[in-house]
């Protein structure tokens, strides 16, 4: 959100100036990437709890509304090729998709740095993403291959990069909270000045270690944010039949919250902005993100028994995070269709080539099923299925 | 020299000179008494001294000092931002200490017994205990969980079970029980230090006990090994395998032994998990007995993995089937004498040692 350096340049001026750049120079030269701020209003004002919410006009500029088309029809072609490879049985065990989620994961890294940390659940392809995980990464590890993030060891929902502060990638609902907090101790206690944004679904919302932890985030004065990806159903159940008060973010009682709309990123952003801040200085806050994943729960959910097919469709007509970024780029002259679709068009491209490089990569070293059982292992024995027949060393 | 365990040397196999060195211990000087509970404040006082990383966290640790006292001070020397109380709320807070541990702190957590570690048992296995394999090697956990365990006097069921058999068939956890002062200060001091998730089982009716103890002892790096136990009395006709209280009972068994001209050694595990299968079954090839003791419920009990463990290495060696003595198969009672029958006692470990060695008594009428 760095304001532009060139600001004595009006947008309609540096948008016509593009205009007859792009029809000069055709594709070779880069879009536009000019950081002059354009002012945006997102899509609904924010509703505050116990807090004073933060203006609805974001500042933005074409360089980040570019990046952001680009990051999100990356995550969103990524989630869908992880369905075709689920289909061609090349992915096993559980797949849990994000697609239609992806402007909250963008719409947080344009606020954060990677000195704050990030800490999900299992619906964590595109969240590993944003804090830099490679795509191959993602698909060498969605198949149990060396070049998985966590040499195939984990799979689809243990990914982890901890060199970007990102602690995973979480199977037990609700889990992920309690150390979510645990991470923002941490960062209290080594005074680093930042944050740590832990993110669950409406249906851990109701999850009572979620509440033992804000209680003592709140006590202790932690800077953690919750952020409740608010996607109304709790795998096969509408958050009216799971909670009681489906206002999560309201929930948190003496803890301030905010009603965020999920799918514009712009607001996301506004309020991953606002909420770092207010954590920084008072304690925890947390984000409601109201938000919606085409896909079913998971991979073995067809997502059509508890939903309509029109409620489906409506949404990704009406509210679709990639399109209104798509939208408010061309109205703000900032690309062509044609660049954008170009745009699409590469990133389809590195979604393909890296799966076909997953797929070549190999499966792990049979010696690797012993490794990373300790930090330290003492030298200590393991056993196979036959201990007489298979045994290790743990080094 | 003998008590001092550098690092380094972590890395050479000790098995073999570790009973003389045990042996050789009990000779050194060892005019100083300690109490379990004092070796474990100074073992929590020290790490947290040493490394800024440390802290503690648990209920009453810190206003209190201590349900039980070992915390005692601690609040006072190092303020309420590394020494925290937290609310009753077990789930919460070992998850934020788990949060802490990925982060790169070092978190003592404190339950105030291990009945109600079962409240946060997800974060011990699912949170900590799998992360750094789940990972790679990227998210290690250098977490401890501490506190009393097993059976105290007259608290009922719900207050006296033993975890040792559950943490300890989890891999990624480091399962740890002391038995004496040295055990304790040593163990716990190994544990901080430890970049795996570590659950360390105290025993509440063992804090009050003074032990001996050396110079070596009471030396800040003194540490002792994981996943070594020790030979606490050498013996040539039947091996006795225990740890925590019952290690006691195992000594006070072998003096009665004895008198009848049955010369039992008895091994004090430390380390539940990793198991010392080693120094286990050097001793079982020379005594081809072997008694295992333990406090805790008896199915698919630690004695239960020892005995199976004996049975595939050393299965020509032993000259008698294997006995256990556990806790009985109920629920802990409260009338003094039923709870008198539902922990193991002295007579039961004389009793069974003799069946092992063919002198047994006629056996007990069934109830």
């Amino acid at each position: 959100m760095a304001l532009s350096q060139l600001a004595h340049l009006s947008s309609s001026r540096s948008a016509n100036l593009l205009k007859t750049l792009s029809s000069a120079i055709p594709l070779q030269r880069p879009i536009s990437t000019a950081t002059t701020p354009i002012t945006v209003e997102t899509s609904v004002p924010f509703t505050a709890h116990q807090c004073e919410a933060p203006s609805r006009t974001v500042q933005t500029n074409a360089n980040e509304l570019l990046t952001f088309f680009r990051d999100m029809a990356l995550m969103r072609r990524m989630e869908i090729a992880a369905d075709s490879l689920y289909k061609a049985k090349l992915i096993r065990g559980f797949c849990h998709l994000y697609d239609g989620q992806e402007a909250v994961a963008v719409g947080m890294e344009a606020a954060l740095t990677k000195k704050d940390c990030i800490i999900t659940s299992y619906r964590d392809h595109c969240t590993f993403v944003g804090r830099g995980g490679t795509l191959l990464e993602v698909f060498a590890e969605l198949m149990g291959r060396q070049a998985g993030c966590s040499r195939g060891k984990g799979g689809s929902m243990h990914f982890y990069k901890k060199d970007s502060n990102f602690y995973g990638g979480h199977g037990i609902v609700g889990a992920q909270v309690p150390l979510g907090c645990g991470l923002a101790f941490a960062q209290k206690y080594c005074k680093d000045e930042a944050v740590t944004f832990a993110l669950y679904g409406d249906g851990a919302a109701n999850q009572g270690q979620l509440f033992e932890a804000l209680n003592i985030s709140a006590l202790w004065d932690l800077p953690a944010i919750l952020v409740c990806e608010n996607n109304h159903y709790g795998m096969g159940t509408a958050e009216w039949r799971a909670a009681k008060s489906p206002a999560y973010y309201k929930r948190g009682d003496y803890a301030p919250g905010l009603k965020v709309d999920g799918m514009d990123a712009l607001a996301v952003k506004q309020a991953c902005t606002f909420a770092k801040e207010h954590a920084l200085k008072n304690g925890p806050i947390i984000l409601e993100m109201d938000t919606y994943r085409y896909h079913g729960h998971s991979m073995s959910d067809p997502g059509s028994t508890y939903r309509t097919r029109d409620e489906i469709s409506g949404v990704r007509q009406e509210r679709d995070p990639i399109e209104r970024i798509r939208k408010l780029i061309l109205s703000h002259d900032l690309a062509t269709e044609k660049e954008l679709k170009d745009i699409e068009k590469e990133v389809r491209k590195e979604v393909d080539d890296a799966v076909a490089q997953a797929k070549e990569n190999p499966v792990p070293e049979s010696s690797e099923l012993f490794t990373d059982v300790y930090a330290k292992g003492l030298g200590v024995e393991s056993f196979g299925a036959d201990r007489k027949d298979v045994r290790a060393t743990l080094a | 020299m003998f008590g001092v365990v550098k690092q380094k040397m972590l890395r050479l196999s000790l098995t073999q000179i570790r009973p003389a060195v045990s042996a050789l211990r009990s000779y050194s000087s060892a005019a100083k008494q300690m109490t379990v509970r004092e070796a474990l404040n100074s073992a929590l006082d020290e790490e947290m001294s040493a490394d800024p990383k440390v802290f503690l966290m648990g209920e009453e640790v810190g206003e209190y000092q201590g349900a039980y006292k070992i915390s005692k001070g601690l609040l006072e020397k190092y303020g309420p931002e590394r020494v925290l109380d937290t609310p009753i709320t077990e789930a919460g807070f070992a998850g934020i200490g788990v949060g802490a541990a990925y982060y790169g702190l070092k978190p003592v957590v404190e339950f105030m017994t291990f009945n109600f570690s079962m409240q946060a048992i997800d974060h011990i296995i699912n949170s900590a205990a799998k992360s750094n394999y789940m990972s790679a090697g990227q998210m290690s956990v250098p977490i401890v969980f501490r506190g009393p365990n097993g059976a105290a006097a007259g608290v009922g069921a719900q207050h006296s079970q033993c975890y040792a058999s559950w943490y300890a068939s989890c891999p990624g956890l480091k399962v740890l029980m002391p038995y004496s002062s040295e055990d304790a200060r040593g163990l716990l001091k190994a544990a901080i230090r430890d970049p795996d998730p570590v659950v360390f089982l105290e025993n509440e009716l063992l804090y009050g006990e003074s032990f001996p103890v050396s110079d070596e002892f009471l030396d800040s790096s003194f540490c002792l090994p994981i996943g070594k136990a020790k030979i606490e009395r050498v013996g040539k006709d039947v091996t006795i395998t225990a740890f925590s209280k019952m290690v006691g009972h195992a000594l006070k068994a072998a003096e009665i032994l004895e008198k009848d001209g049955i010369d039992a050694e008895v091994i004090n595990l430390r380390s539940i998990r990793p198991l010392d299968r080693s120094t286990i079954s050097a001793s079982i090839r020379k005594t081809n007995r072997l008694i295992t003791v333990e406090e805790g419920f008896p199915q698919h009990g630690v004695g239960a993995e020892i005995c199976a463990s004996v049975v595939e290495e050393s299965f020509a060696y032993l000259d008698a089937p294997v006995e256990r003595i556990a806790g009985a198969d109920v629920p802990m009672p409260y009338a003094a004498n039923l709870e008198r029958m539902a922990v193991p006692q002295v007579e039961d470990i004389v009793r069974a040692a003799k069946r092992a060695c063919y002198r047994s008594e006629p056996l007990a009428a069934v109830a």
